[in-house]
């Protein structure tokens, strides 16, 4: 009887989380093919009026391209430095282990508000700051972090005996790299891959500090909303969504479905 | 002799303030079947990386037909190492498995495939070849990690208790496929186990290690039979160790007073002097059992207490003079014709060819 009563609790408690968390994402969708002008209820008639809208203005466009260069090259450099720290914190032992991977992970901790001021502050110091260059440097320090956790995770369910296997087959350090430690660690960095990609096309605060004239898609959406309300915005906040939350799923399954192969 | 294959001198391997392995002399000839026997943390398997290059000595040479080998990397040698954990590439298919060392090896794709394909033959696992080695029972994996390494063809094939993982029945069945491959191929096989069963039943020649030292180098049955120091014959199981001192002797046999009698054992190479303290081991199974005192050289009384049944044979255990424990082991049949329950007084029986003096340690 404990039991169910607790089960019932839990139950409406992660259905009330789901709510509060799905349902403005939920109502943007719906009024995004609302024909009227304000979101109010009754609803007006089925319309796409907003979506041809976003379609049409190139400023809109040259966000989204902005947003895909800014996210697709943040998520190759973030997942870079993310699987070489945690392959170095696999393979190695040395002194000051534990204050080097506490700076790797510091980025997250930092509220994004103080990232975003200090990281301006100093690109424009060397020049660098009002560029997609800005943004994605930005990013990648920002998203590294989780990167790393992924690859690591992965690493640890790793035989140790594994990449000596390799050096005892005749391969190099860097064969056994590219043929064992690589491979094995193949459904982390896609995961890496697609969830760094997700952050940084999502992340507002250190873009619009850092961006200048280069405006990634979650600013443009912010400038639509101070200037009026203005149903395009929810078009925008659907594309938006969809995007990410395909390469966070995208990341999970592949992620979890390979884990539950290799253990098979 | 021929020259042989690999030379250990005054090796050793420290971590840190630990010894692994403590100024080692060991000789592997070409062709035999080497087991290396210790107990965990023993030096065995810091041995066998040290022959893989995984580990460099901290001292010492190591020598392969005569090459010095101290810090030649792990791909530049030919020693495949077969793991405990059998280390296959869990995302690879067993085919690719044993393919791996040939394609770091520049091998062609076409000539990969079909040694890899002959090898798991001849394994008799090829129906297996394009499966998901992580999908493949133990046995068949076993025998994937073998294929792996012995396509390479090397002269020397390491191998770290690799049967450990198996049940018992399978163990018995791997011993039989490792020994007849060695023995069609006649490459050297080093082969690190914990268990004596495993070691004595495969090798030629066995090495028992203690500590990070070797305490004996022999054929099974010259450490069965004729253990060299007090660690190996209490290692190797069921030795009746008695200690005392010397009386005398010739190159017959050695007089030696203990507190349960006095007893001849066998003259040792290294000659005792009178009075020195002694010990020497008697195996369990070469004593005799009888309810009148027997003709032997040898002979002593003592109580029986306990006996443990283990199919066909027994042990038993008997307490002689100054609380000495005796054990004896023998068909469970012999025993028909004896008087058996706890507390009966029974005679001890051995010949001075059956006792072996123990060297220090």
């Amino acid at each position: 009887m404990h039991g169910r009563g607790l089960n019932i609790i839990l139950g409406v408690y992660v259905a009330l989380i789901f709510t509060f968390v799905f349902a403005p994402i939920f109502f943007s969708l719906v009024f995004s093919f609302n024909s009227q002008r304000f979101p109010t209820i009754p609803l007006g008639e089925f319309s796409t009026e907003w979506y041809a809208k976003i379609l049409s203005d190139p400023d809109i466009w040259q966000a989204v391209r902005n947003s895909v260069i800014v996210s697709t090259t943040t998520a190759i450099l973030a997942t870079t430095l993310g699987f070489c720290t945690a392959y170095t914190d696999f393979r190695y032992n040395f002194r000051f282990k534990g204050p080097y991977l506490a700076l790797i992970l510091l980025p997250p901790t930092i509220p994004l508000i103080i990232m975003a001021l200090a990281m301006l502050a100093w690109l424009s110091r060397l020049g660098l700051s009002g560029q997609l260059w800005s943004i994605i440097m930005a990013h990648s320090v920002l998203t590294a972090p989780f990167a790393m956790a992924i690859i690591r995770l992965r690493l640890h369910q790793m035989d140790p005996d594994l990449e000596a296997a390799a050096w005892n087959l005749g391969g190099t350090e860097w064969q056994a790299m590219r043929h064992v430690i690589v491979p094995f660690c193949m459904p982390a960095i896609i995961s890496s891959l697609c969830l760094t990609a997700a952050v940084s096309f999502d992340e507002f605060a250190v873009a619009w500090f850092v961006s200048g004239l280069n405006k990634t898609v979650p600013i443009v959406i912010l400038e639509i909303v101070q200037g009026n309300i203005d149903p395009q915005v929810n078009a925008i906040g659907t594309f938006v969504f969809l995007t990410s939350i395909s390469l966070v799923v995208a990341a999970q399954v592949i992620f979890i479905s390979r884990q539950i192969k290799s253990h098979s | 002799m021929t020259e042989p294959l690999v030379t250990f001198r005054n090796v050793e391997k420290r971590f840190g303030d630990f010894v692994a392995v403590r100024n080692m002399v060991l000789d592997i000839h070409e062709g035999e079947f080497l087991a290396i026997m210790g107990s965990s943390g023993c030096g065995k398997t810091t041995t066998l990386r040290m022959l893989a290059g995984l580990e460099a000595p901290t001292a010492g040479e190591i020598r392969m037909a005569g090459r010095l080998m101290n810090d030649v990397k792990p791909h530049e040698r030919d020693t495949p190492l077969v793991w405990q954990s059998l280390a296959l590439f869990p995302f690879l298919t067993a085919r690719e498995n044993v393919e791996f060392g040939l394609k770091m090896r520049g091998v062609g794709a076409a000539e990969r495939k079909r040694r890899a394909l002959d090898w798991l033959d001849r394994m008799q696992i090829a129906d297996f070849a394009e499966r998901n080695v992580a999908t493949l029972s133990g046995g068949q994996k076993q025998r994937v990690a073998l294929a792996r390494s012995l396509v390479m063809e090397p002269k020397m094939l390491l191998l770290d208790e690799p049967l450990s993982a198996l049940d018992a029945n399978l163990v018995i069945r791997m011993q039989g496929v490792l020994t007849k491959l060695q023995k069609e191929l006649g490459i050297t096989f080093v082969y690190v186990t914990h268990s004596q069963s495993e070691a004595f039943a495969m090798a030629d020649r066995v090495v028992i290690m203690s500590q990070g030292d070797i305490a004996q180098v022999g054929s099974p049955k010259d450490i069965y039979r004729t253990p060299a120091n007090r660690f190996v014959a209490e290692f190797v199981g069921r030795n009746n160790i008695l200690s005392g001192k010397v009386l005398g002797g010739d190159a017959k046999g050695m007089q030696i007073a203990t507190p349960q009698g006095t007893f001849t054992a066998q003259t040792p190479q290294t000659p005792l002097a009178p009075g020195q303290s002694v010990s020497f081991a008697v195996s369990a199974d070469l004593l005799t059992l009888s309810e009148t005192a027997p003709d032997t050289v040898n002979k002593a009384q003592a109580t029986l207490i306990s006996e443990e049944f283990i199919g066909s044979l027994v042990t038993l255990f008997l307490e002689g003079a100054d609380g000495m424990e005796f054990k004896v082991q023998m068909q469970e049949r012999a025993l028909m014709d004896l008087d058996l329950s706890p507390g009966t007084t029974l005679w001890l029986g051995w010949d001075a060819a059956n006792a072996s003096i123990l060297s220090e340690g």
